[in-house]
């Protein structure tokens, strides 16, 4: 019942959200995961790779240019299966193919879409999302797929 | 600082990555909420977390993910680029604590593991498969992963 009220979210997408990719969100994100490559936060050494300059770890896309607002697809998917019980909400992982470096000025436009609902039914009851979100860059090429999984457990 | 560049020709299937110790503590969780834009309570008070039947504050799965991308982009080298990436989170890590503004207690060391699983060319790419993972202080993976690798060629005159 609740799982059927929950598959009508599979293929609803998020409207665009548009990030920037700044030089210094970078630096603080290879800080904060204890990262020290340089291609992430020396100028001079990225310069003289094939890169030509600072790009992003695979996996950062920017901040988004305004907070990404109460929406139909994801967000919707999430707060209706709070409300369903299911509020012990866990990420349950993530995946990529990526095709082209993320650097320094780039602005990427990413649409999160609802690709599956599951229920999963063992020692407890566990709610299974996941969605996919392909990232774009000012150019209109597809330099990322991401695929992420979240759990939603009864507490 | 750079790390030699390694080459498809120099890896066979077998080779284990160099492993790569991490410590998660309260000060990097704060850290990564605030470069990640992840704020949820759940990872940093301990009141809340315990709401959450995961036993106190936990590390963020993307936090783990990151280490693990480090993981394999610092191993892999300027010329090389990951095309794909995955990793689960199946088991709960909890940080340290603090002891002072900057060191943590003593306690749980992280460490990320990976070998090559598969070694081949694809429309000219030079690639390989690693199986990887982040093994927490009791020697238990709790996030597998797995990566795949296109490495400069000797053979390209790179």
């Amino acid at each position: 019942m609740v799982l059927d009220e929950l598959k009508q979210y599979i293929g609803k997408v998020d409207p665009p959200h548009l990030r920037e990719v700044e030089k210094g969100a970078i630096r603080r994100y290879a800080d904060a995961v204890g990262d020290d490559n340089p291609l992430y936060n020396d100028e001079e050494y990225a310069k003289k790779t094939k890169y030509g300059g600072i790009i992003a770890p695979p996996g950062f896309f920017g901040w988004a240019k305004r907070p990404i607002s109460s929406s139909e697809g994801l967000i919707g998917v999430i707060e209706a299966m709070i409300e369903s019980g299911y509020a012990g909400i866990l990420d349950g992982g993530m995946a990529y193919d990526f095709y082209l470096p993320v650097r320094v000025g780039d602005t990427l436009v990413g649409s999160p879409k609802v690709s599956d609902i599951a229920l999963k039914e063992g020692k407890t009851k566990m709610m299974i999302i996941r969605f996919e979100t392909s990232y774009f860059n000012q150019n209109g090429d597809l330099v990322a797929k991401s695929y992420q999984t979240l759990i939603g457990r009864q507490l | 600082m750079a790390k030699e560049q390694k080459h498809w020709e120099d890896i066979e299937v077998g080779y284990e990555l160099p492993i790569l110790e991490k410590i998660a503590h309260s000060l990097m969780l704060v850290k990564w909420a605030g470069a990640s834009g992840d704020f949820n309570p759940h990872h940093y008070e301990t009141e809340f977390a315990m709401t959450q039947g995961t036993g106190g504050v936990i590390v963020h799965g993307l936090l783990k993910h990151a280490w693990l991308i480090q993981f394999v982009t610092g191993w892999m080298g300027d010329d090389g680029f990951m095309k794909k990436f995955s990793c689960q989170y199946r088991g709960l890590d909890l940080p340290r604590k603090m002891q002072s503004m900057n060191e943590p207690v003593d306690g749980e060391t992280w460490k990320c593991k990976g070998k090559v699983i598969k070694k081949y060319v694809e429309e000219g790419e030079h690639l390989v498969d690693l199986e990887i993972g982040l093994e927490n202080g009791k020697g238990q993976v709790t996030t597998p992963g797995t990566a795949t690798v296109m490495l400069p060629s000797r053979k390209k005159g790179k």
